[in-house]
C-alpha cells in the first residue's frame, strides 16, 4: 500500500444537444467555449449546425401528432411534472444561471424559482386557453357554431439572449407557452448562455414530455435561426432572441425569410436588453401559436 | 421448358448452356458458386455508403433516382382513383417544377393494369404489374401463369413475379427454374414480343447471402430481365449488402455470357440519402452501363416525396416539408 492519496477527479459534464428525446453531439462534431460573464471558461457546448436544425425540425414534426392529440388536461399534468423535476434540480440551475448571467447566488435562486413558477402557471393554462381563444359564435341559422384553438404545428424559437433572467426564466417563458397549447418546438438556445438550456433538456427528458416535443440546439444564432425561419416545415417562429443589428441572424432578415413561407411571427422587443423577464407574461405568447378551427353542428340532433 | 434461356445467344457458347439441363447439373452449378464473405460484403456495402455527394452531383443523382423509380402502390385498399392519382404523380412528380423528370414505371396489382395504362397514355412511363400470387407466391402453377397472362393481356409492360421461396429453401431449384421459364413464356404477347420479366427473390426470407447469390444466378439463367430484392411486404426488405451481392451477380453474369440483366432493390428505401448510397454502389460495382432506368430501378413509394423535397431544397435554398408534396 502506498501512503500517497490521490485527489478525486471530478466528472466533467459534456453538454449535448437535445433532439428527439435523445442527447446527440452536434452533427459537425464541433464544440465552442462557453464562458461566464467575466470571460472565464465554463464548459464546451456543442456547436449546432444547419443540419442539426433540420434534423430537429424532422423530430419536432414527427412529435406534433401525438402531442397535439394529447388531451389538454394531460398536457397540463405533463408540464406540471416538468416543474417538479426543475424543483429537484434547483441548486444546479441556480449555479448555472449565476455563472451565465453574472448575478449573485440569491438573485439566481430567485430567478430559478420564478422560472419554476412560470412553468406551473403555463401548465395551468393548457385546459383553459380554449375558454379565452375559442367560444360559441352566434349564427343566423339552426346551428351551433363553435371555434376552438388548435396548435399550429412546429414552432422555431430563437431563445432570449438578453434581458434580466434571460438564460432560464426567459427560456421557460418562450418554450412553455408554445408547448402548452400543443405545438412542438425547436429552440436555438442563447449562444452566450446555453448551459441552463441544455440542462433543461435533461429535465424534459426525465419528465413525461414525449421526445421531439422540445428540441434544444446550442450554437451560432446566425446559423440556426435562418434555417428555422426559412424551413418550409416550420409553421411559426418566435424571434425573441434575434438581437443582431444586421446579418442573417437579425430580426428583419429572419422575418423576411419567414414571410416567404407564410409563418406566424413573434417579433422581439424593441429593446431586448431592457427586457425584464420577471414581469408577468400575460397571455400574448400563449395565443401566438394557435389556429382557429370552427365547426358547425346542426341543432336538435 | 428449360430451353428458353439456355438457347439465348449469350448463354449458348458461354459454357453455361448445359447448366440447367437437369436437376442435378443445376444443383451442382449453384452449389459450386463461391461462398459469400459476409464480413467483407457488409463492410464493402457500408464503405460505399459513406460517400459525400453534394451540389451538382447531388442534383444529378436526385434526377437520376427520380427517373429510376417504380412508383408503387400494392395495397388491398387500392382503388381506381388512387391508381389514377399515382399515375398523375408519376407523370408530373412536382407540379411546381416542370423540369422534374418522370418516374420509370407505375407498379400495381394486375387488376389495376388497365386503369394505369389508360392514365399513362401518351407517356413513355411503363406499367409494371406484380403477378404469380404476389406477395406469397403460394398458388398452383396454372393459377400463377393465368395471373401473369392476364396482366400481360391487360397491357402490362413489365411483370414482377415472385419465386416460390418454399421450393427454393427446400432445395428444389429445378422447380423454381422451370417456374420462371414458364412465367417468361406467359409474358409473351400475341405479336411475339415479351413483357419485361422482373423476378422477386424476397431476400428477407432467404436466410443466407449464399442463397441470394444462388437464386440470382438461377433467375438469370432462367431468363429474368431484372432481378429484384423484395416484395416490400416482409420485415426485412432491400438492404445494401444484399443489393451489392446482386449487383456483383449481374456483373459476373454479363462477363460470362454477355447478357446484361437489370437490378431493382425494393422496399425500405425511403430517403434521398438511401437512394444515393445505392447509386454509388451501382456506379462502383457496375459502372455507367447500369446507371439508367433501363437497368436499375427503385421499387418505392415514399422515396419520391423525399427526393422531391431535396430537389426543392437545391432549387430554392430552403428546406422543404411534407406539406409541399402530395400525400399518397
Amino acid at each position: 500500500m502506498s501512503d500517497t492519496t490521490f485527489a478525486r477527479l471530478d466528472v466533467l459534464k459534456t453538454y449535448k444537444l437535445y433532439v428527439g428525446g435523445k442527447f446527440p453531439r452536434s452533427e459537425s462534431g464541433r464544440v465552442y467555449e462557453v464562458t461566464d460573464s467575466k470571460g472565464e471558461w465554463l464548459a464546451n457546448a456543442p456547436l449546432g449546425t444547419r443540419k442539426d436544425a433540420r434534423d430537429a425540425v424532422v423530430a419536432a414534426r414527427a412529435a406534433v401528432k401525438g402531442w397535439a392529440g394529447t388531451t389538454a388536461y394531460n398536457r397540463g399534468q405533463v408540464l406540471y411534472r416538468v416543474a417538479e423535476m426543475l424543483q429537484g434540480r434547483r441548486e444546479q440551475f441556480a449555479a448555472e444561471v449565476a455563472l451565465s448571467e453574472g448575478v449573485g447566488p440569491k438573485k439566481a435562486a430567485a430567478l430559478v424559482d420564478a422560472a419554476i413558477d412560470r412553468w406551473v402557471w403555463y401548465a395551468g393554462w393548457t385546459d383553459k386557453v380554449a375558454q379565452i381563444a375559442g367560444g360559441a359564435n352566434p349564427v343566423a341559422g339552426p346551428y351551433f357554431n363553435l371555434s376552438t384553438p388548435e396548435p399550429t404545428g412546429v414552432v422555431g424559437i430563437v431563445a432570449p439572449q438578453a434581458g434580466y433572467g434571460h438564460s432560464l426564466l426567459g427560456l421557460v417563458s418562450v418554450i412553455a407557452p408554445a408547448i402548452a397549447t400543443g405545438n412542438t418546438v425547436v429552440v436555438a438556445a442563447a449562444a452566450d448562455a446555453p448551459l441552463p438550456a441544455l440542462s433543461l433538456g435533461e429535465v424534459l427528458a426525465t419528465s413525461d414530455v414525449p421526445g421531439g416535443v422540445v428540441n434544444i440546439l446550442s450554437g451560432r444564432t446566425a446559423d440556426i435561426a435562418p434555417t428555422l425561419a426559412s424551413h418550409q416545415d416550420v409553421n411559426a417562429v418566435d424571434l425573441t432572441g434575434a438581437i443582431a443589428a444586421d446579418g442573417p441572424g437579425a430580426a428583419q432578415a429572419l422575418e423576411a425569410a419567414a414571410a416567404d413561407t407564410l409563418k406566424r411571427v413573434v417579433r422581439p422587443e424593441l429593446d431586448p436588453f431592457a427586457q425584464d423577464w420577471t414581469n408577468a407574461p400575460g397571455t400574448d405568447r400563449l395565443l401566438s401559436f394557435l389556429e382557429t378551427k370552427t365547426v358547425w353542428h346542426p341543432m336538435g340532433i | 421448358m428449360s430451353t428458353v434461356a439456355a438457347n439465348a445467344p449469350g448463354v449458348a457458347g458461354s459454357g453455361l448452356q448445359d447448366v440447367a439441363a437437369s436437376e442435378a447439373s443445376l444443383r451442382r452449378f449453384l452449389h459450386g458458386l463461391p461462398g459469400v464473405d459476409q464480413v467483407g460484403l457488409e463492410a464493402r456495402a457500408a464503405a460505399l455508403g459513406t460517400r459525400s455527394i453534394k451540389t451538382t452531383a447531388k442534383a444529378y443523382a436526385i434526377d437520376l433516382a427520380i427517373s429510376m423509380i417504380d412508383l408503387t402502390t400494392l395495397e388491398g385498399a387500392d382503388t381506381v382513383g388512387k391508381v389514377r392519382a399515382l399515375c398523375a404523380k408519376g407523370r408530373t412528380p412536382d407540379p411546381t417544377d416542370p423540369t422534374t423528370p418522370r418516374v420509370a414505371a407505375i407498379c400495381v396489382y394486375p387488376d389495376m393494369v388497365a386503369t394505369a395504362k389508360d392514365a399513362l397514355k401518351g407517356t413513355d412511363i411503363q406499367v409494371a404489374s406484380v403477378a404469380t400470387a404476389f406477395p406469397a407466391g403460394r398458388a398452383a402453377l396454372p393459377v400463377k401463369l393465368a395471373d401473369t397472362a392476364d396482366a400481360v393481356a391487360a397491357g402490362a409492360d413489365e411483370i414482377d413475379m415472385v419465386i416460390d421461396r418454399g421450393a427454393f429453401l427446400s432445395g428444389r431449384y429445378f422447380d423454381v427454374y422451370n417456374e420462371i421459364v414458364a412465367v417468361k413464356e406467359a409474358c409473351k404477347r400475341p405479336d411475339g414480343s415479351y413483357a419485361h420479366l422482373k423476378v422477386i427473390f424476397e431476400t428477407g426470407e432467404l436466410q443466407t447471402y449464399d442463397n441470394v447469390r444462388r437464386v440470382s444466378w438461377l433467375a438469370m439463367l432462367a431468363g429474368a430481365d431484372f432481378i429484384k430484392t423484395s416484395t416490400g411486404k416482409v420485415a426485412v426488405n432491400a438492404t445494401p449488402p444484399v443489393t451489392l451481392l446482386m449487383l456483383e451477380a449481374v456483373r459476373d453474369f454479363r462477363a460470362a455470357t454477355g447478357v446484361q440483366i437489370g437490378v431493382k432493390p425494393a422496399g425500405g428505401i425511403k430517403t434521398t440519402k438511401d437512394a444515393m448510397k445505392y447509386l454509388v454502389m451501382v456506379n462502383e460495382t457496375l459502372g455507367d452501363d447500369w446507371l439508367s432506368p433501363h437497368w436499375f430501378r427503385f421499387g418505392a413509394s415514399s422515396l419520391l416525396n423525399d427526393l422531391l423535397m431535396q430537389r426543392q431544397k437545391l432549387a430554392t435554398g430552403r428546406y422543404s416539408g411534407p406539406d409541399y408534396v402530395t400525400v399518397d
